[in-house]
């Protein structure tokens, strides 16, 4: 059997409990290269496994050799080995930042970087929705670590908002759990697409509770408008490595009511299909709403970038609500983008306040930036992305999505509220640019020159959306066969159970 | 049984969520703690209520879903580990804020008794 997928979870779990042994645990310096040693070879991993995955076989892992529908499998569809590619890049370019250093404040920041990898990686390569609850508090408990790493009051009043909420959240996921294992009799998540559609009559309000608790979860997880209330305070209060690393836990969320809601509340759900759509549609759209005026509010940069990802979050769930392939490909190329860019600019905004003195990033006049050509250019350039303006991978993703509303209902409230909130951001990035560069009070700056490390770091992560739009054909070409792929349930249930019998029965 | 069962799931729950809405840590925790413990009823109930039935096949006529008692125990230890992480926070935030509101701040016009 290949044992390649299941590397992504081994690899930063023993790496992580390596790192609390003597040889490592003494020496940061060793840790952090340890750390980046291992994040470049998950990259590697994580292209073999795309490269693998992308002819269309769904490779399924069973755990402890168990057949599925009973055992444990981990599964790599093109879906989840593309988020896994993404997270193992992300983590890459955050783990380069910490050789600043940006990890002293503190102990055990690299232990807790890998636990939280491996979190994040077993959440996409679950085939199984009660390991999608245990993964996502693997991940939870390791960025509750995080979030508080460095200390100070900021950090605590904002991870005690994130770890209560998160905690009532995972007690709604349970409930779900028990509701549809309850009526559906399994929780293998290939499976429960099959039952789904042998639901009777009594069952079908429950099974429908229990998926619109699961979207309640997801929601919180990816910030969704009612639920998005924590994410500025906790994600503009984490270090900056954390913040970028952070940058993909909203997408664990998205990804989580893609697979769920498109996989067993698909097409083929019968009575129950599309149970997500209008739900996801209204509030993203007002999700879109809330950040754009929560961008025109921010008073430091960490903050406007924190509230980008609500806008960005938005966008993705407003392709999700759509329902059908096209929209969930552009949904996919632009989540790519988005957790790249902003990342990218989450590790920027702490350059950029490290020069300013004390006037750190807020939008205030401070002195003139050491650096403040290169920053700016770099600022630039993921302002522009991150708005979506030509011939950035923010605009290809923007009319990708535009393009694919098709009824004019559609397009009356998406086209509208999307461009509106592309201006606001544009005006907020704006004043924030001209406020971080131009307006300069004070004398001659102190020499403070960036970190080599973090400023590759930073620009790697700023050239992707070069990068997206030039290869723009051949990213597009995978995110429509994962899209297709991901729509195609009874292959998929065909795929993870490898029965005879697809779906129908 | 069964509706013992859910009234006892039901009431746990409705004192958790209402605990969980307070405005001080402590009550909070104890809240969550509650609705942890609903929650754990919960997922055993899932797998349908048996008296005296083993959960090993072919030890006896009469079994029991052995799937929600494995998902319960996963459900205790996690939670059982982030109640003690929550508790140690709310300690911290104690010290670090100088209070034991969730927010960090005594509201002004209350006097702070009933929050």
């Amino acid at each position: 059997m290949d044992h390649l997928l299941i590397l992504p979870l081994i690899l930063p779990l023993l790496g992580g409990l390596l790192m609390l042994l003597p040889p490592l645990t003494q020496s940061r310096v060793r840790q952090r290269n340890f750390a980046l040693s291992l994040a470049a070879a998950g990259v590697l991993i994580a292209i073999l496994l795309l490269v693998q995955s992308h002819s269309g076989q769904i490779i399924v892992y069973t755990l402890g050799n168990w057949a599925p529908p009973f055992g444990i499998v981990l599964v790599g569809d093109r879906l989840s080995t593309l988020m896994v590619l993404l997270t193992a890049v992300l983590a890459f370019c955050s783990l380069l930042y910490t050789f600043g250093p940006a990890d002293e404040q503190g102990s055990f920041f690299q232990p807790l970087m890998q636990f939280q990898l491996l979190g994040i990686n077993g959440a996409f390569l679950t085939g199984d929705i009660f390991n999608l609850f245990v993964f996502f508090e693997v991940l939870l408990i390791a960025s509750y670590g995080l979030l508080m790493f460095g200390g100070g009051k900021q950090r605590t009043r904002a991870g005690l908002h994130y770890v209560i909420l998160n905690l009532a959240g995972s007690a709604i996921f349970l409930f779900a759990l028990g509701i549809l294992y309850g009526t559906l009799g399994t929780l293998n998540i290939a499976d429960m697409a099959r039952q789904v559609q042998l639901v009777n009559e009594t069952d079908l309000p429950l099974v429908k509770a229990g998926g619109l608790m699961l979207l309640i979860v997801f929601g919180l997880k990816a910030a969704i408008l009612p639920l998005q209330f924590w994410l500025p305070a906790a994600y503009s209060a984490a270090a900056p490595p954390v913040a970028a690393l952070f940058a993909i836990m909203t997408k664990v969320g998205v990804y989580a009511i893609l697979r769920v809601f498109t996989v067993i509340f698909g097409d083929s759900a019968g009575d129950l299909s599309g149970l997500a759509g209008p739900w996801l549609w209204w509030l993203s759209l007002l999700t879109l709403m809330i950040g754009g005026l929560g961008t025109l509010a921010a008073k430091n940069m960490r903050r406007l970038v924190a509230h980008l990802i609500i806008i960005s979050v938005g966008t993705l769930l407003a392709g999700l609500g759509l329902e059908r392939e096209a929209a969930t490909s552009a949904a996919l190329y632009y989540l790519i983008h988005t957790t790249l860019v902003s990342a990218g600019l989450f590790l920027l905004a702490d350059l950029i306040g490290r020069q300013r003195g004390k006037a750190d990033d807020r939008l205030i006049a401070a002195r003139p930036m050491h650096q403040g050509k290169w920053l700016g250019i770099l600022f630039f350039i993921g302002a522009l992305a991150v708005i979506g303006m030509p011939p950035l991978s923010g605009f290809v993703g923007k009319a990708l999505l535009m393009k694919s509303a098709l009824a004019v209902s559609e397009m009356q409230w998406l086209w509208p509220v999307l461009l509106i909130s592309s201006l606001i951001a544009l005006m907020a990035l704006s004043r924030a640019g001209s406020n971080l560069f131009w307006n300069i009070n004070g004398e001659t700056p102190v020499a403070t020159p960036v970190n080599p490390a973090q400023l590759t770091a930073v620009v790697l992560l700023l050239s992707t959306p070069l990068l997206m739009s030039l290869l723009g054909g051949p990213l597009t070409a995978l995110t429509d066969a994962t899209a297709q792929q991901l729509h195609d349930v009874p292959a998929q249930i065909n795929g993870v159970l490898q029965t005879a019998d697809p779906g129908g029965l | 049984m069964e509706a013992l069962y859910a009234f006892c799931v039901g009431l746990l729950t409705a004192c958790g969520i209402f605990l969980t809405l307070r405005g001080r840590t402590f009550p909070v925790v104890v809240g969550l703690t509650l609705l942890s413990y609903a929650v754990n009823l919960f997922l055993f109930a899932s797998g349908r209520l048996t008296v005296s039935g083993a959960a090993v096949l072919g030890t006896s006529e009469n079994y029991a879903d052995p799937l929600p008692q494995a998902l319960v125990l996963t459900a205790i230890v996690i939670g059982f580990a982030m109640t003690a992480f929550v508790v140690i926070l709310a300690m911290r935030a104690r010290g670090d804020l100088g209070n034991d509101h969730v927010d960090g701040k005594l509201p002004e016009s209350t006097g702070g008794d009933r929050s």
